[in-house]
């Protein structure tokens, strides 16, 4: 064995679509550890390549489309190339820049900005069977004469052609320093260049700045990110420094928009004479074929639909029995936690808060599992692009694209997934609006208190002899969130995510077989995020309320009531009654204490700001106890108004419909019912979901706005319901 | 005669002339491929006319009308 050597560090880059992914599996063996990039959402994928004798480290760069730093992502890639970032401090030692074989010559621009990143290269021409059904031709070797670097041509998907890369990676010495660049700019370009590279050396910058690379960048791309950092480090002379090498581009007569693209693109037809050859027609594709059905006006809606219709049954009912097996496992746990354990802070602790926050972080698994798996399928097969294709033009006027249609929907079944699936959303203003969106769509954690409230306050009546009044009920419940989102879109335009309306260019990929083990292995990646980031949330908000709950607990309360019921219970005629009294007993103290802890007094604190909701401070507790998750109001409401019944439950109905103010008048009207309903349509009331904002927008203000604005339109939205009903109802 | 790529018809083809519109918009359609000289062809529209799907260089692209209507084409004769 060789004394121990420094890890070799190489960087895989290339453009979406490209098969990347699978290339990283196949060189590494495995998926990788997952992270983040410090401050940015941009995912940083590292292993180990597999059978080195030389250790070498893999790092999956973003896929992109040009390097010209505009999106985080490309950003990073920049700054990985310029070791200038704290996960990657040094430049990789080789990079291997992946192609599409049949896109060669779309491809062959970003890998060309790649090859000028002055570090030594191989260019691995992926997917060569489908260029090669497409009839087109490469000559690799011809291709690599001319670049100066070893090409590869792979299929990633089957292994083929990965063990070269892999011996060419683990050979004695790697090369030390990259080949020329073979693109050719004008000469006023390369003396601007050198010009700007002179003036930097004079400068004193960090030595990234310093780089040929990051100078070419910011002579190429007025305005972004590459000459913001120099003139942010290098101030006025830096400036100055690009004043003079623009202007001698300006002198030259050339245009600085329209520079790279075309020295870039000229470079690459002559890079590929010879070299790709094309059959004299083209052929029609199987993605071709494929797409006259699926893109077409009827039958193309037809399949949209049932695909949509499908990811909506997968989330919502299909994950139905393992969330209540989770559930059904959680609440027995609880039950058998409480059977041997004393009764006391300790056992409440345990039941009231552990056992039921991680069962309340568990519980949303299978539903992040099932939509995961569908978008991870629909996204490596290429139908993502497509049905973001047929659904754009009913997002673009509200400031989104046809990508957002698939997260919103998922939000009807749990707005987590739906949050973590506008991953998929490349314009970041769009990505935004779509996360504020999502906690309007009507979820199925609403369903528990549109149940108990329409089953105990909405007449079974028929309407216009066979709509169920009822039915109409819930099923505007379910309208409101989508309507008043609409509504929002249009504000959010206007105010927060104001600017030019974002640009939708977005490439069809060829359809391709998804891969289980790609498929596979992203599933694991989400669901271990989740439960890491947003779990350990989740968990603690749900022991503050648990403590709120519980506390203080003075053993007078238990005494007083338990006094109460001493006498009856000792008068009972029989050990039936006895038992039912003392059953009443428990849950008359369960309520006592409830009444009196920090949640209770909160509830009497916050009574004046929502008794224009035509609530008591019992309701106002019972919503502020919501916060982890909504359907606890149902739980809560039970504890309070003294019953053990789930929202089905007769009991708990008959209980609310007897809960009286202090004056005797009835609680719960047609107006209160219809108010707490439409709260819970519009309120932010899930700490799971806010998590999710959380993490995914990597900063704490998009969450605590989504919980302020949502907060204000529930109250504004049940006040309004509230106030005109009781005007129209009397 | 189409003067922009908006104004082709399913089926039609034409060559980028130019761009015009603004420098963000123009930087990514040149990065993607759209440079003068090279021909584009309307493969189809989504069922609401927008957006439309092209092809230029060999591959598959899908743009609206709104950012179609940026990439002007050479007069046909």
């Amino acid at each position: 064995m060789t004394p121990a050597t420094r890890t070799r560090r190489v960087a895989l880059a290339g453009n979406p679509n490209t098969g990347k992914t699978t290339i990283f599996n196949q060189l590494t063996g495995h998926r990788g550890r997952v992270g983040n990039y410090a401050g940015v959402t941009v995912e940083r994928k590292t292993a180990p390549i597999r059978s080195m004798t030389h250790p070498a480290e893999l790092i999956d760069l973003p896929g992109m489309y040009s390097i010209s730093a505009r999106s985080p992502d490309e950003m990073v890639a920049v700054d990985v190339l310029l070791g200038n970032r704290r996960e990657d401090p040094e430049p990789p030692d080789v990079l291997l820049i992946v192609a599409d074989a049949s896109n060669l010559e779309r491809n062959l621009f970003l890998a060309t900005q790649l090859m000028e990143a002055g570090i030594p290269f191989a260019l691995l021409l992926n997917m060569t069977d489908v260029a090669a059904a497409n009839g087109i031709g490469l000559d690799a070797d011809k291709l690599s004469g001319r670049i100066g670097a070893p090409v590869f041509p792979v299929v990633g998907n089957r292994g083929e052609g990965i063990e070269p890369v892999r011996r060419w990676l683990d050979r004695e010495a790697l090369p030390s320093s990259a080949p020329a660049p073979p693109v050719e700019f004008p000469a006023a370009f390369d003396e601007a260049l050198a010009l700007l590279v002179e003036k930097a050396a004079a400068l004193d910058l960090p030595s990234p700045d310093r780089s040929p690379f990051l100078l070419r960048r910011a002579l190429l791309e007025t305005g972004g990110m590459a000459e913001r950092r120099l003139v942010r480090d290098g101030g006025g002379p830096m400036e100055e420094a690009l004043g003079e090498a623009r202007a001698h581009l300006a002198g030259a007569g050339i245009n600085p928009v329209t520079l790279e693209a075309k020295a870039r693109y000229t470079s690459i037809r002559s890079l590929l004479a010879d070299v790709l050859t094309r059959p004299r027609e083209r052929r029609e594709t199987t993605s071709d074929r494929i797409d006259r059905y699926l893109l077409h006006p009827v039958l193309g809606l037809a399949v949209f639909l049932a695909v949509m219709l499908v990811v909506f049954q997968m989330i919502y009912s299909w994950s139905a029995p393992a969330m209540d097996g989770i559930e059904t496992a959680f609440g027995l746990l609880g039950q058998w936690v409480e059977g041997v354990m004393p009764e006391g802070p300790l056992t409440s602790f345990l039941t009231g808060g552990v056992i039921a926050g991680v069962g309340g972080v568990l519980v949303f698994l299978p539903q992040i599992l099932a939509l995961f798996l569908f978008i991870s399928i629909l996204e490596d097969c290429g139908y993502m692009a497509r049905a973001a294709f047929l659904a754009d033009r009913l997002f673009s006027r509200l400031g989104m694209s046809g990508r957002s249609f698939i997260p919103l929907l998922s939000s009807f079944a749990c707005a987590i997934p739906g949050i973590m699936a506008t991953r998929t959303i490349g314009d970041p203003r769009s990505r935004l609006a779509t996360m504020m969106l999502a906690p309007l769509m009507s979820c199925s954690a609403r369903l528990p208190v549109y149940t108990l409230m329409i089953a105990a306050f909405v007449p079974p009546a028929t309407v216009g002899g066979v709509l169920n009044l009822q039915g109409i009920v819930l099923l505007l419940m379910y309208l409101v969130g989508p309507a008043v989102a609409v509504v929002m879109a249009l504000i959010f335009r206007k105010t927060l995510f104001k600017g030019p309306k974002p640009t939708f260019l977005m490439e069809l990929p060829p359809y391709r077989l998804p891969l289980p083990r790609v498929v596979g292995g992203r599933l694991v990646d989400r669901a271990g995020a989740f439960v890491k980031k947003a779990g350990t949330v989740i968990l603690a908000v749900s022991l503050l309320v648990w403590a709120a709950t519980y506390y203080p607990r003075p053993d007078d309360v238990a005494a007083q009531v338990g006094a109460a019921y001493a006498e009856s219970i000792e008068a009972a005629p029989n050990e039936q009654e006895a038992a039912a009294l003392e059953a009443e007993r428990d849950q008359a103290i369960a309520s006592a204490y409830v009444r009196q802890s920090f949640l209770g007094r909160a509830g009497h604190f916050i009574e004046p700001a929502v008794a224009p909701l035509g609530w008591d401070w019992r309701i106002g507790m019972a919503v502020v106890a919501s916060f982890p998750a909504r359907e606890v109001v149902v739980a809560t409401l039970g504890v309070i108004f003294e019953s053990d019944g789930d929202e089905g439950s007769a009991d708990l109905q008959g209980k609310l419909q007897s809960a009286q103010w202090e004056d005797g008048r009835p609680l719960f009207t047609l107006p209160v019912a219809f108010s707490i309903m439409v709260f819970f349509a519009l309120c932010a009331q899930c700490a799971a979901t806010l998590a999710v904002i959380g993490r995914e927008t990597n900063s704490w203000r998009w969450p605590v706005f989504s919980f302020a604005y949502m907060t204000a339109l529930a109250w504004i939205g049940a006040f309004i319901t509230y106030q005109l009903l009781r005007l129209f109802l009397g | 005669m189409a003067a922009n790529l908006s104004e082709l018809k399913k089926g039609e083809r034409g060559i980028v002339h130019d761009l015009s519109g603004e420098a963000e918009l123009i930087q990514r359609l040149l990065e993607l491929g759209l440079t003068d000289g090279e021909e584009v062809e309307v493969l189809r529209f989504a069922p609401l006319g927008d957006p439309i799907e092209i092809r230029i260089r060999g591959y598959n692209l899908s743009l609206r009308r709104h950012e179609a209507r940026a990439v002007l084409l050479e007069p046909t004769p």
